[in-house]
Formats: structure tokens, sequence, C-alpha cells
């Protein structure tokens, strides 16, 4: 159903010596909403860059519609970008900002005005043609940005982390907003975030990046419920990452017992990670518990508790809205389907221990807050 | 405290601007000797105009000034360009390396400037070299330095993705550059030019050593008068000239604050309706 578009052949990037893309393969479907996703420096935004034109690989291919653009130059590719800070033009009001790529196309002036007076029509910007673009708010100027970039009929359109200097309500908004338009536009957007929440959101398809390598490409649904490594089950919400041994196809062994599973195709004893997911555990009595732990710290979070436990000494997240206190001795129990097997990656170890849970959570925070990416 | 420190600013303007208004009243003055006021006349200015050697030489100034700082304005612009596109310490070792002829002596360049010129006559076989167009290089020579230093600011103000936008959006690199990038640094090469225009208008230590009898400017022609005695019609002539150059620097000052209230408000106003 679905036509291929874009597609990335072994993509390396370097600069200085420094590798910023280590063979990226990846192919962008017709019609597609495609979330790159990873911390900041994992290449997200050079990849973007790339399939704009605004870099030429050191190695490796670009190409669009089954032809090589490697040395295409931006302004003859029929993709437009939404840039992070918009980059609107400041001596141009709202309409002039529009008409920009149709003037340079040279269009006719009555196109060119059915074509931006429809354009401010979408982003529910009617009205303001004749403002100057330095006297709009935030979320206006990433209306105006939206509406250049879409009103030349591009194929593909590239989005910079567009929501990043947003407030929390308005970026919700825009969210919803940018999911109707693709839909409405008919067209591919290739979204850069390294928020997840806003991945998962709006993405059919979300390539997971972590140091110039893509972890996991998948829907956001196979993203979160079967993450291929530790890295993407940390930085896809929030993951108890254990030691295990896989016994046998569906049984697998950690904390001393051996859980029933639905992952299969490993070898037998296989070392693996095993991720269970905080909002899937299921408090019990202690008698009914197929594990026991102590309570060491309790958060309220609105919806849920986040409730941190001791077991023998490695403490597990729990999410569960029935209030358990501090101190206090309590079960849990798995089911298979809450249980998900990886295999050792690099990551293993590193995430998923929630030792220090207070720390990591500021922490953050504190890399959301200092996002700055080139 | 507040009463002193204003009392001490208009003692420093009284100091800067009394010597300007000794210059006005002598234009006025109907007298011939300098320090008595005998009474008003605009005499001096009629006599001016009717000076068609002076005029020639303002024109001959004028032709100069105009056509190196607009040449210097565009070489200098393209200039700007380049080494904002060099990286850090490349950049920063160019932009030393352009100010230094700033600072030079003008002397020193103007004897510099001189030499170069003698060799180039030999080279060139020209017996006479020194005259309006060694004069032309030698003007566009010492104003280039003032065009980079204004247009380089805005270049690293505008906002580095504006080009690439313009270039997303259809523009080939010139399109770009004209449509886009001389919008953002328009301020920058207007005061750039306005300062390298009257650098040059007024210079004489370089232009006396680099320009031959064939074409000689006002201030070097009015050098040659200091030997006699001034003629009152001169300073009609000069109080014209510091009144035109007090009027583009007040233009020019102008732009900038505007320039500055625009950057700030839209800074201010980031994230707000009108």
């Amino acid at each position: 159903m679905s036509q291929e578009l874009i597609r990335l052949t072994d993509l390396v990037m370097e600069f200085d010596g420094e590798r910023i893309l280590d063979s990226i393969n990846l192919y962008i479907n017709d019609k597609e909403f495609l979330t790159l996703l990873g911390p900041s420096g994992c290449g997200k935004t050079t990849t973007l860059r790339v399939i704009g034109g605004f870099l030429t690989p050191t190695s490796g291919d670009v190409l669009f519609d089954g032809k090589r653009i490697n040395d295409v130059p931006a302004y003859q590719r029929k993709i437009n970008t939404v840039f992070q800070r918009y980059a609107l033009f400041p001596h141009l009001d709202v309409y002039d900002n529009i008409a920009f790529g149709l003037r340079i196309a040279k269009l006719s002036e009555k196109e060119i005005d059915e074509r931006v007076t429809e354009m401010l029509e979408i982003v529910s910007l009617k009205g303001f043609e004749n403002r100057k673009v330095t006297s709009l708010s935030g979320g206006q100027q990433q209306r105006v940005a939206i509406a250049r970039a879409l009103v030349n009929r591009p194929k593909v359109l590239l989005l910079d982390e567009p929501l990043g200097a947003l407030d929390l309500r308005l970026r919700k908004d825009m969210q919803n907003e940018l999911k109707r338009i693709q839909q409405a536009m008919d067209i591919t957007f290739i979204y850069v975030t390294h928020d997840q929440e806003e991945a998962l959101t709006m993405s059919d398809t979300i390539v997971v990046m972590d140091k110039g390598k893509i972890q996991q490409i998948g829907s956001p649904e196979d993203i979160y419920n079967e993450p291929k490594n530790a890295f993407v089950a940390d930085f896809i919400g929030e993951s108890n990452i254990l030691d295990g041994v896989m016994l046998d196809d569906y049984l697998v062994k950690f904390f001393g017992r051996q859980f029933k599973c639905l992952d299969k195709g490993f070898e037998k004893n296989e070392p693996v990670d095993v991720v269970i997911r905080p909002e899937d555990i299921d408090i019990v009595p202690v008698e009914q518990g197929h594990l026991c732990g102590t309570v060491t710290s309790v958060t309220f979070k609105g919806v849920h508790y986040d409730t941190i436990v001791d077991f023998k000494g490695f403490k597990w997240l729990i999410q569960t809205t029935d209030f358990c206190p501090e101190g206090s001795y309590i079960g849990i129990r798995l089911n298979p389907e809450d249980i998900h097997i990886m295999h050792k990656s690099e990551y293993s170890g590193m995430f998923g221990d929630y030792s220090s849970y207070s720390a990591e959570y500021d922490e953050i925070a504190d890399a959301e807050g200092g996002e700055d990416e080139e | 405290m507040k009463k002193f420190n204003r009392a001490f600013t208009i003692l420093v303007f009284i100091f800067l601007y009394i010597p300007m208004i000794v210059l006005l009243v002598a234009s006025f003055n109907s007298g011939n000797d300098v320090a008595v006021f005998k009474g008003f006349t605009f005499d001096q200015y009629k006599e001016l105009f009717r000076d068609d050697d002076l005029l020639s030489l303002l024109g001959n100034s004028l032709i100069i000034s105009v056509l190196a700082s607009l040449i210097a304005t565009i070489l200098g612009t393209m200039a700007a360009l380049g080494i904002h596109k060099m990286k850090g310490k490349l950049r920063s070792a160019v932009m030393t390396v352009t100010n230094i002829p700033m600072t030079n002596p003008d002397i020193v360049t103007g004897v510099a400037l001189a030499l170069l010129f003698a060799f180039a006559g030999v080279a060139l076989r020209i017996h006479s070299i020194l005259g309006f167009w060694t004069l032309l290089i030698a003007h566009i020579t010492f104003n280039l330095p003032y065009i980079i230093l204004n247009v380089m600011p805005k270049l690293s103000q505008m906002d580095p993705d504006l080009t690439e936008a313009a270039m997303d959006l259809g523009c080939t690199p010139s399109q770009a550059f004209f449509k886009v990038v001389l919008h953002e640094i328009m301020p920058g090469i207007i005061s750039g030019m306005l300062m390298a225009f009257t650098m040059s208008l007024d210079d004489f230590v370089i232009s006396y050593f680099v320009t031959g009898s064939g074409f000689v400017t006002l201030p070097v022609e009015i050098y040659s008068y200091t030997k006699k005695p001034m003629q009152p019609k001169i300073y009609a002539l000069f109080t014209l000239m510091f009144i035109a150059i007090l009027i583009i620097m007040s233009v020019m000052n102008l732009l900038q604050a505007r320039d500055k209230t625009k950057r700030q408000r839209s800074r201010l106003l980031g994230g707000r309706v009108k």
C-alpha cells in the first residue's frame, strides 16, 4: 500500500574525524509520520540535515523516489523544512514569509494569493497576513513556519524539534495540530525530537537513535512493548531492567526464580536482559507474591504512585494506583506478558536500576532543560 | 554629585565643540580679522559659491569619497561574508590582520602606498602614475576595514538558519543572499559606508602622498593655504562640511538606535502579541 519514498543506505557522516552517523540504513514510506528520536548528540538532527540537503554525507547514499540525490542541492529538492527556531524572515510580514517560496518559483500572483490564503486557513492564522513576524507569539511563529514550508507542496516536510521552544500546554495542542495537518496534507513528515512522549503520540514509525546509530525502528507500540536493548527500554518510558538467564523457550530465570514468558528463539542458558515496565507490576499480599520486598519510597504523581521497592538489594520502580506506605512489606506477581526479554548489548547494566531513583529523575529533568543541539 | 556630573558633561561638550562654534562664527564675520567680530554677513558663502576652483576641489573630494566608499562597501561586504564563513582561530587571525591598517599611523600607510605605486609605475612603465586612480585605490584600501568592522557584527547577530531557510524554499545561494541576508545586514552596510565616506572626505595624510598634480582633493589643497593667510570663504566651506557630516552622523546614529530597539523589542516580545 505505502510506497517507499526515501532510503538511506550505509550513511556515514564525519566531522573532523569524529563519526556523527555510523552506517545508517533506513527507508521512509510515502505519507508516513516518521520520528527520529534520541538524546542530544545522537545524530538525529544530522540525519535530518542530510535528507534536507544541508549536509553531504561522508559516504553512503540518499535516495529519493529511487534516485540518488547526494549531490542535489537543498534548493532543488522537493523537501521543505521547519527549523528549530523557525528562521522566519524578519524583514517580511506573515503573508510575504509564506509567499516566499512561491515567489522564488515565479508563480503568478493570483495563484500565490490563493495558496497563501488556503495555507493561512489550514494553520488557523487568517487575519494575520500583514502582521510582522517579530510581533507574533512563539506558537504563531511556529504556524507561520509550517505554512511557509507546506505552501510549496513538498513531498516531505522535515521538522527539527519544532515544539522545543513552546510551553507544555501549547506543545500538546501543537502535537495534535501537526498530526491533523499531516493527515490533511497527506504527505510525509520526518520529525526530530528528544521527547519520547511526543514521539509516541504522533508517529507512525519511530527510529530510536543513540551515538550515531539506529537502535531500533518500529511502530510506537513495538518500540514500547518490545524494546530491542536496554537503551531503548530506558529511553522510551520507565523500565526495570534485570539480569536473567533464558533457560528455554518461554522460560526465564531471574532473582533465583523461574518465570514463564512469551519470548523464544534465544539460546539455551543465554544471559539476557529482562525488562519489566513499572505499570505492569501487580501488587499482591505477601503470601501470593512471586517476589517480596520492602517499600523504600513513595511519590504521589497524580494518576499513580511511584513506589520504589527493594528486592534483595535491587530497587524496582512500580507505578500503581494502590498506596503502599513506606516500610511496608509487599508481594508482587508477574504475568508472562509483563516480562520482556532482550539480548545482552553494550547498554546492559547501564540502565534500569532505581537505586538512585530521585537523582535519576533530576538528571532527566536537567538533560531536557539544557537541551540545545548544535 | 549629580549636579557636578551634569556640569562636567557640559564642560566636555563645550571643550569639544567650541572650535566648531568659533569656525561657525568666523564664517559669518564681515571683517577679515578672526579675533574681532565686526558684523553678521553671508558674503563669505556667496563668495564661496562663486569660487569655481574651490568648488571643483570639493567636487574632486566628493567623487573620490563616493566612489571609494561605494567600491569599498561592495568589496568589504564580500570580504565580511568570507571571513564569517571561516572557523574560530583563522577567523580571529584574519580579523586582526584586517584591523591593523586602521590603527596603523596614516603617514606610514601613505608612504607605504606611495612606494608601492612608485614600484608599480616602474613595472608598468607609466611615467607619472600618481593621480586619480592611485588616490582612489588608496582610499578604497583604508576604507575596507571600516566596512568589514561594521558588517561582521550584523552577520554574527543574524540567525544562521536564515540562509538555509531561504535555500530550503528554493533560493540558490546568491538569491538567498540578495533576498534574505542582505536585508539583515543592511544597517551594518549603511553605517560602514557612511563611516568610510566621512573618512575618505577628510583624509589628508594618505592622499597627500598618493596624489599627483593632476588630481587634487580639497584637504590636500587646503593644506597649502595654511602657509598664506586663510581666506574667510574657507571658513564657510568648512562650516558647511561640518554640518553635512553632522547630519550624516545623526542619521547613522538614528538608524543604529532604531535597529537596536527593533531587535530588543522582538526579543522582549518574543512570546507575546503586541
